[in-house]
């Protein structure tokens, strides 16, 4: 490598040859898979594919049935729901634990291992310890029952109404550890000094936070946020381990729909057509958002 | 029992370089994998494996709706296996259209399979432009009621003989505190029972109309819609089962804490694998006891285009191996299904099993869901049929709204 990196006036297209080359593999990887592949299944959506895909285009007609069917609104607005809610509540209670976590306690290591624990579990476990625990059979009901509260009910996954936030509280279980962890980074990244400085001017502790602290924990706030909202989109595995979409269709989300179209209907097409409106809706979230950050950046 | 398998493998390491010619690995893919259904895969097995060839098991867990995936993206992918289970009808229509199924016309044939197998509509549904594609295996109906007689007794009420009688006594099985009637919550066992509804009540006629002819105009019309103030009933009496799968559904009507099951000829082998006998400790109503009528699905081997000349020598020998009267009586036992074939003798047959022969002696059968109705339409019907029975606030009239546009569009 030290070859190349001799002064001189080498063609633009030979520096740095070797790092070059060695992208080649993952360039091709993005071209190819990631947009070729997005590319075919935008192409196949106009399509009438049944089981095998085939070039036999049908206009709009697969989008048509799409938004005409109850099983995809529903879970879009679960999708809704759940987003909102999860985004709303990991933010908070993830920096509400790592500004507690931040007051210099006593065994801060242990509480950190146990609040990030869930995490290390797959969505399908954490699917399924949730569908035990809230089972009205075995689980907190039938606990609390037994205590003598013999009135007592809560069974959401069996009630279609609610079914999203017992699912969400699962989500909420396994994904707040990681949350707190990057906001407590964030938290021992800031300036000692600028706390001194704080009690000095005797701002209130809770003014701090929300006024200097936060504003300059930016950048962990929007790489949480990626990660979050990313791991909404593709939620799948934790509705199947605890619902399977259930009861009915109510806990239904996007990807599902997606998958039983594509592989138990047989149905390429309305797959297909199911997860472009998928990529759209991310389209629609990211593009404006990456427009504001990087595109902002160039020019200041 | 380890060092004679064991000095089997040895056995077959050496001998094979010398008998490769006639002993050939086929791979067979399926979904049979609880205790009944392994026994029986076992005795297909033995009979292959007696014909100089392997059997290599390709169990898939997790049920049709998991395996056909699988297989179908094997098969599509280019690593097709040797032989590989569906269900009769039109799963495997687009894979036999693009021509990755294996023709079989030439063996039937030779071997008369169109006087053997009974009814002739599952060699049909096998059949795509005069060509054979796959053999039947056996046949299943989904058209039973189950029910508990301890249950019924401990609501002081008879056991009913018929579905009407059933919907009667269900107030007396909750007073009791008895499950009227368990549906688990997978989306295919409401469908399944709506089906097994449209057949019993609405009659043969009506379920071929919609499910054969895409009857749109009469799947709208005031006989479904008795139909579907029947599903009404089922949904009132199936709320609060809180269980998803359809063996631990069956297995509260074992324990008599539902009083029936609306379910498959395959939750018998549920029932005696607990050890209780038909007619004593529980109930079998054929069509609900309304008509008696059984669909004639089932399970059927198809063959993917092979390029080894080996194997696909070794798929003949399976088909021809897989139809004989042996192993036919030798599976369907075991499985608690019927065999395809009506010459065989079935004397093992317990009560139940033997009023299914008597309904297909008759010949009071019609074509199952799977031969008439693509996976997509299923699908459609699966989505909202679950969430009729989910959610008591949507009224029978929207849902057959719904139902009746599904059979529009379907083709």
């Amino acid at each position: 490598m030290a070859a190349h990196s001799q002064p001189g006036r080498p063609n633009q297209l030979f520096r740095n040859l070797n790092s070059k080359i060695a992208s080649i593999p993952m360039i091709l990887t993005a071209v190819v898979i990631f947009l070729g592949g997005t590319i075919w299944t935008v192409t196949y959506s106009f399509t009438n594919s049944k089981l095998l895909p085939r070039l036999n285009f049908v206009g709009f007609e697969q989008y048509e049935r799409l938004w005409d069917t109850p099983r995809w609104i529903v879970s879009i607005q679960n999708l809704a729901t759940y987003g909102c809610l999860s985004l709303i509540f990991s933010l908070t209670i993830g920096f509400l634990l790592a500004a507690l976590m931040d007051q210099k306690i006593r065994f801060e290591n242990t509480f950190r291992t146990i609040f990030l624990y869930p995490f290390a579990l797959s969505f399908i476990v954490t699917g399924l310890v949730w569908q035990w625990l809230l089972n009205p059979e075995f689980g907190v009901q039938s606990v609390v029952r037994s205590l003598g509260w013999t009135s007592f009910t809560f069974d959401p996954l069996y009630n279609s109404d609610i079914v999203i936030y017992g699912i969400l509280l699962a989500a909420l279980w396994q994904g707040t550890g990681l949350v707190m962890c990057l906001m407590l980074a964030g938290l021992r990244g800031i300036d000692e000094d600028i706390w001194k400085a704080a009690r000095v001017d005797g701002i209130p502790m809770w003014k701090t936070y929300l006024f200097i602290v936060i504003p300059m924990m930016r950048p962990v706030f929007v790489t949480t946020l990626v990660l979050i909202t990313s791991g909404i989109v593709r939620v799948y595995d934790l509705v199947v381990a605890q619902t399977s979409g259930g009861p009915g269709i109510a806990s239904d989300v996007p990807a599902k729909y997606v998958y039983d179209y594509m592989f138990f209907a047989q149905n390429l097409g309305q797959g297909f057509a199911a997860s472009s409106m998928m990529l759209l809706a991310i389209a629609i979230v990211i593009i404006p958002w990456a427009y504001l950050e990087f595109g902002g950046r160039k020019r200041g | 029992m380890n060092i004679r398998s064991f000095a089997a493998a040895l056995a077959v390491t050496v001998a094979l370089p010398f008998t490769a010619a006639n002993a050939t690995d086929l791979e067979v893919t399926h979904w049979w994998t609880s205790g009944g259904e392994a026994a029986a895969v076992k005795e297909l097995a033995t009979a292959f494996d007696a014909t100089g060839n392997k059997w290599v098991d390709g169990a898939i867990a997790g049920s049709g709706g998991t395996a056909r995936p699988i297989m179908i993206s094997r098969i599509t992918g280019g690593d097709p296996m040797g032989a590989t289970q569906f269900n009769h009808g039109r799963q495997a229509e687009e894979l036999v259209q693009a021509g990755l199924m294996r023709d079989f016309t030439d063996l039937a044939k030779a071997e008369g399979w169109d006087k053997i197998v009974r009814p002739a509509s599952l060699l049909k549904s096998c059949t795509f432009n005069g060509k054979v594609y796959c053999v039947p295996l056996n046949i299943h109906s989904w058209q039973w009621l189950w029910l508990s007689n301890d249950a019924f007794k401990k609501a002081g009420v008879a056991v009913p003989k018929n579905w009407d009688e059933f919907v009667a006594a269900a107030p007396a099985l909750q007073k009791a505190g008895i499950q009227p009637l368990a549906v688990g919550g997978q989306a295919w066992q409401s469908t399944g029972l709506f089906s097994t509804l449209v057949v019993a009540i609405g009659g043969k006629d009506i379920y071929q109309k919609v499910y054969g002819d895409k009857d749109a105009k009469l799947a709208a019309g005031p006989e479904m819609a008795k139909v579907f103030k029947a599903a009404d009933d089922a949904r009132k009496m199936a709320k609060g089962t809180n269980v998803q799968d359809w063996n631990q559904a069956t297995n509260m009507v074992i324990t008599g804490k539902a009083g029936g099951q609306i379910m498959g000829d395959w939750a018998q082998g549920e029932f005696q694998l607990a050890g209780k006998k038909a007619g004593v400790d529980y109930t079998c109503l054929p069509g609900l006891g309304v008509n008696e009528v059984i669909s004639t699905a089932g399970d059927a081997i198809y063959f993917p285009v092979l390029k080894d000349a080996a194997k696909t020598k070794a798929q003949e020998v399976l088909a021809s191996t897989l139809l004989a009267s042996k192993t036919q009586v030798a599976f369907n036992l075991k499985k608690g299904s019927l065999p395809v074939r009506g010459d065989v003798d079935l004397t093992a047959a317990n009560d139940c099993m033997k009023k299914g022969l008597d309904i297909l002696a008759k010949g009071n059968v019609v074509t199952s869901t799977d031969q008439l109705i693509t996976q997509d339409t299923q699908k459609q019907l699966e989505d909202l049929m679950s969430q009729f029975f989910a959610n008591a606030s949507m009224t029978p009239e929207d849902a057959q709204k719904r139902f009746a546009a599904i059979f529009g569009k379907a083709d």
